[in-house]
């Protein structure tokens, strides 16, 4: 079957390329692109691995069609720190000891910067409920939800 | 919800500089950024997909595979079966905590006569692309003889069930049996003479317990990427625990040497125990052979549910007997546990560990390893602890209560200590189970108010804890900085304990040492990372590595001062000139010894290649308040305090890590998780929307304190903590379950149908 032409822009940048129009935006992020960052856990939208913002909207890229990009522009866990810079989600992840495995990481960090892009206060529950879509076996949370929210802190005074 | 972080430290072993403390992790960055590479992130060049074709059946003989069809289409490269695969004698080998049986590894990873579960491998194939591969699997023809399964350990056990393998006799009883059965083994432990001691009882309670299969639920699913040359030679990419283990298994199914396979640890998206083992590792070597082309292989998260994993369910009866003051006089178990479609469940660890954290003289536990049509079980952190101490600290609770004990003093007259003789055999050094119930019991936590329909429940819990092989690396480079080699895969921040203690042992700045998980070619054998022993045998193997850097670095010293080396002293990460010498010379620091490195006899590294002696128990108490819906049964978990005995707390954070973790992983347990099975033996439920793993939003903060009794046998006092944090959560939630609604609860898990269910039944009250 033919494969179809998308147009988009990926990180800032202007993105070209093919998929197959069964091909989900992961697959297309993961293998057509090689960007490996969003992570595939489940392929069902139940555990947020894969989390990558459209057009600043939060959302699961497995799924996403790769088609449904054209015009569209996505942003991922590999265009999150800026020039030599971590973001202040990144930094305070590893100074709270965020993660342990790391494998969820990528998809706590995109879904916690939509959250404070949005709400840049947000309560302890606030942060719990948002990220009620992303799935961590390791650490409990504690140590997530105290990063989000230190990052928040920091964020509102910069 | 919010509650404060307590950590409380108690006084180190020793003064330290870097041990205790909280540096960012080595490997931190590649992790916020998306750059480190797991298991599905390598691209090989010319690489195929791999897919596997899985039984829908239970039970089934398998009479024909026809791979014509597949073969025949455009794009599929390669396709192997059973028939590419030799048998192997039956031989058991050690895999994380467990026993592993050759005969057996090579029937999971590809049925033979049988397939024993639905989800069992019947083929796999490796195409250009993952659709063809798709496509490929719907053309192989299978035909099954379909076998009546059974599925429940109970049934398993009776004498009509339909029998698993017609070779199995159940080992461990006098006299050997005659007929086959679904009865693995029978294990027994016992001190004392419990007859005696129930005798001297006041008062004995017995309740039996039901627990359900519990996926490990690691977020990274299972994936590989093998490469093969003409010339024999393979390189593994995989995701696991224990690259070692993995090609010692590849090596012995494709009749390969040792040295012919090299295995590269990815990074690892979570294991706890479920990636000891190889499912896809064999598959994909063999289609990479037959292909001639790189193959990579992933599971999908349904495979993982179907085919990998779980740990056990299990039935579990307990009778406990003590005096009107508190002394437990006798205590007896009896444990039937699901070990999946071949033998070698947890059952010894769960016999062992079910009454271990109390100091007992009349101890009874019998075990059976029972085979089911499930998949076969893997570790699962604290392998059969977590399902023997939720019945033994439910009954603990429930003796307490009737006798009018509060549950601390009760296992404080009872607990284990130094000097106790376990009902497995040695005698406990240190431990600190005493200093964990004394710290539950001094926290605001304990004494904090409760509103109605709330309760409060507490529950301890013990893990051996494993040292083994080992083998670390020091190099010291050119200018004083140094590279640490292990061979553990790093899943929750080893790489930074191991750093701290190198940098500790040598005297220098913890940013100076870089670590690297080697490959299985690049340094000596290292047993897996499990049994909570990556940090305390990478901590033996670097103290021992850093000694030999310190004792070649003094010996250069002395060289460059032109006085014996026995005149040389390490101190401060410095040589200095000592006794008669002492003040004749500047001293020299590790960097500038480095730096004339080449002229003073060529480079300088220490090496150990050992097998870490000396690890010691990690036992943790656990306090939870939750409020139950009496509307809906659905149980809120409100506060948590975790406090467990460290040893030593190499990175601190870290160690609260695994205690939160692990607590969340036990909520997850007692409230939610189950392998739910229909009549026809499919699993109903093999997707993370029903399975219902913990959410944020399902569990406030965790509160965790540090107990230090250091361990006298390691160099930093170190215990091992990963895995005691999965064993009191389900017994300590029973509990306070019990204190809200006066229901005890004997069945896992305590659902919100269950919980309203038995409060109905109960009625108004």
């Amino acid at each position: 079957m033919a494969k179809t032409y998308v147009s988009t822009t990926i990180n800032g940048e202007p993105t070209e390329f093919l998929c197959e129009t069964q091909q989900t935006m992961l697959d297309v992020l993961r293998d057509v692109i090689g960007l490996t960052g969003s992570k595939e856990g489940c392929a069902s939208g139940d555990c947020g691995a894969c989390s990558v913002l459209l057009d600043g909207r939060l959302v699961c890229a497995c799924l996403v069609l790769g088609a449904e990009a054209e015009g569209h522009a996505i942003e991922t866990i590999e265009g999150m720190a800026k020039a030599d810079e971590l973001h202040p989600l990144q930094r305070k992840f590893l100074e709270h000891a965020a993660l342990q495995c790391g494998v969820c990481t990528p998809g706590f960090l995109i879904a916690a910067k939509a959250l404070l892009e949005k709400h840049p206060d947000p309560s302890e529950t606030e942060v719990r409920y948002w990220l009620a879509g992303n799935l961590c076996r390791c650490t409990g949370y504690d140590k997530i939800v105290r990063a989000v929210l230190d990052a928040a802190t920091e964020m509102r005074g910069s | 919800m919010a509650t404060v972080l307590k950590t409380e430290i108690q006084a180190p072993a020793r003064e330290t500089k870097w041990v205790g403390t909280r540096p960012i992790r080595p490997d931190g960055v590649d992790k916020v950024t998306g750059r480190a590479k797991f298991g599905a992130d390598l691209i090989l060049p010319g690489m195929l997909v791999g897919k596997v074709l899985r039984s829908p059946h239970p039970h089934a003989k398998i009479k024909s595979i026809d791979i014509s069809k597949a073969a025949a289409l455009p794009g599929v490269k390669a396709i192997v079966t059973r028939d590419d695969f030799q048998d192997l004698p039956s031989e058991f080998v050690p895999a994380g905590e467990m026993m592993v049986n050759y005969r057996d590894i090579v029937r999971n990873v590809m049925a033979r006569e049988k397939v024993l579960y639905e989800g069992h491998p019947v083929a796999a194939l490796a195409a250009t692309s993952a659709q063809i591969a798709k496509q490929a699997l719907k053309l192989i023809e299978v035909e099954y003889e379909v076998l009546p399964h059974v599925i429940d350990v109970l049934e398993a056990m009776k004498d009509d069930a339909p029998l698993l393998h017609d070779d199995l006799f159940t080992a461990g009883v006098e006299p050997a049996p005659s007929k086959p059965s679904n009865i693995a083994k029978r294990v027994e432990f016992a001190i004392g003479d419990i007859a005696a001691g129930f005798a001297e009882a006041d008062l004995v309670i017995e309740r039996t317990f039901d627990t359900k299969a519990v996926h490990q639920g690691y977020i990274e699913p299972h994936a590989c990427v093998a490469s093969f040359s003409e010339d024999g030679q393979a390189e593994l990419w995989c995701s696991t625990q224990g690259h070692y283990i993995v090609r010692g298994h590849c090596a012995k199914m494709l009749g390969m040497d040792i040295s012919e396979l090299r295995v590269t640890a990815s990074e690892i998206g979570g294991g706890f125990g479920g990636k000891t083992v190889v499912y896809l590792e064999p598959l994909a070597l063999a289609l990479s052979r037959k292909s001639n082309r790189p193959v990579k292989m992933v599971m999908s998260r349904e495979e993982v549910f179907r085919a990998t994993g779980p740990t056990s369910g299990a039935n579990v009866r307990v009778k406990i007997g003590a005096t009107r003051d508190g002394r437990i006089t006798a205590a007896e178990g009896e444990l039937k546990y699901q070990a999946g479609a071949f033998q070698g469940g947890p059952i010894q660890p769960g016999c062992m560990a079910a009454f271990a954290p109390y100091d007992l003289a009349n101890v009874k536990v019998v075990g059976f390893d029972v085979v089911t049509n499930r998949p076969k079980v893997a570790a699962y952190r604290a392998p059969g602890a977590p399902i023997s101490e939720f019945a033994v600290e439910s009954v603990i609770d429930e003796l307490a209560k009737k006798i009018g004990i509060d549950p601390i003093d009760f296992r404080l007259k009872n607990a284990a200590k130094e000097g106790t003789r376990t009902a497995y055999g040695p005698k406990l050094g240190p431990v600190g189970l005493i200093e964990t119930l004394k710290r539950i019991k001094a926290s605001e936590h304990y004494h904090a108010p409760l509103k109605p329909n709330q309760g409060r429940g507490i529950a301890s819990g013990f893990w051996f804890n494993i040292g083994g092989e080992t083998s670390v690396s020091i190099n010291v480079n050119e200018d004083g900085t140094v590279t640490l080699m292990a061979g553990t895969p790093d899943i929750g921040g080893s790489r930074a304990s191991s750093c701290l203690m190198a940098a500790e042992a040598l005297g220098i700045d913890y940013d100076k040492v870089r670590p690297i998980i080697a490959d299985t070619s690049s340094l000596g054998y290292t047993f897996l990372t499990g049994g909570s022993r990556a940090t305390f045998s990478n901590g033996v193997a670097a103290n021992e590595a850093a000694q030999q850097v310190i004792k070649e670095m003094c010996a250069r010293a002395a060289k460059i001062w032109e006085i014996p080396a026995d005149a040389v002293r390490w101190e401060d990460g410095m040589a200095k000139p000592a006794g008669a010498n002492a003040g004749d010379f500047e001293p020299l620091s590790f960097a500038e010894i480095a730096k004339m490195a080449g002229k003073t006899g060529g480079p300088i590294a220490g090496h150990a290649h050992l097998n870490a002696q000396g690890a010691a128990p990690s036992f943790g108490t656990h306090l939870v308040d939750l409020e139950v819906d009496k509307e809906t049964g659905r149980v809120t978990i409100l506060r948590y305090t975790v406090a467990q005995d460290a040893g030593r707390a190499v990175h601190p954070a870290y160690v609260e890590g695994q205690y939160q973790g692990g607590a969340v992983q036990g909520i997850g347990w007692a409230l939610n998780e189950e392998y739910i099975y229909g009549p026809d033996g499919r699993l109903q439920n093999p997707g993370f929307l029903d399975y219902r793993m913990p959410v944020a939003s399902d569990v406030p903060m965790i509160d965790t304190v540090i107990v230090e009794v250091a361990n006298p046998r390691h160099p930093f006092g170190v215990r091992g903590v990963g895995e005691t944090p999965i064993v009191p959560p389900m017994a300590a939630i029973a509990n306070a379950i019990e204190q809200a609604t006066g229901i005890r609860f004997t069945e896992l898990p305590m659902s919100p149908p269950k919980v309203l269910k038995a409060i109905e039944a109960n009625g108004p009250g």
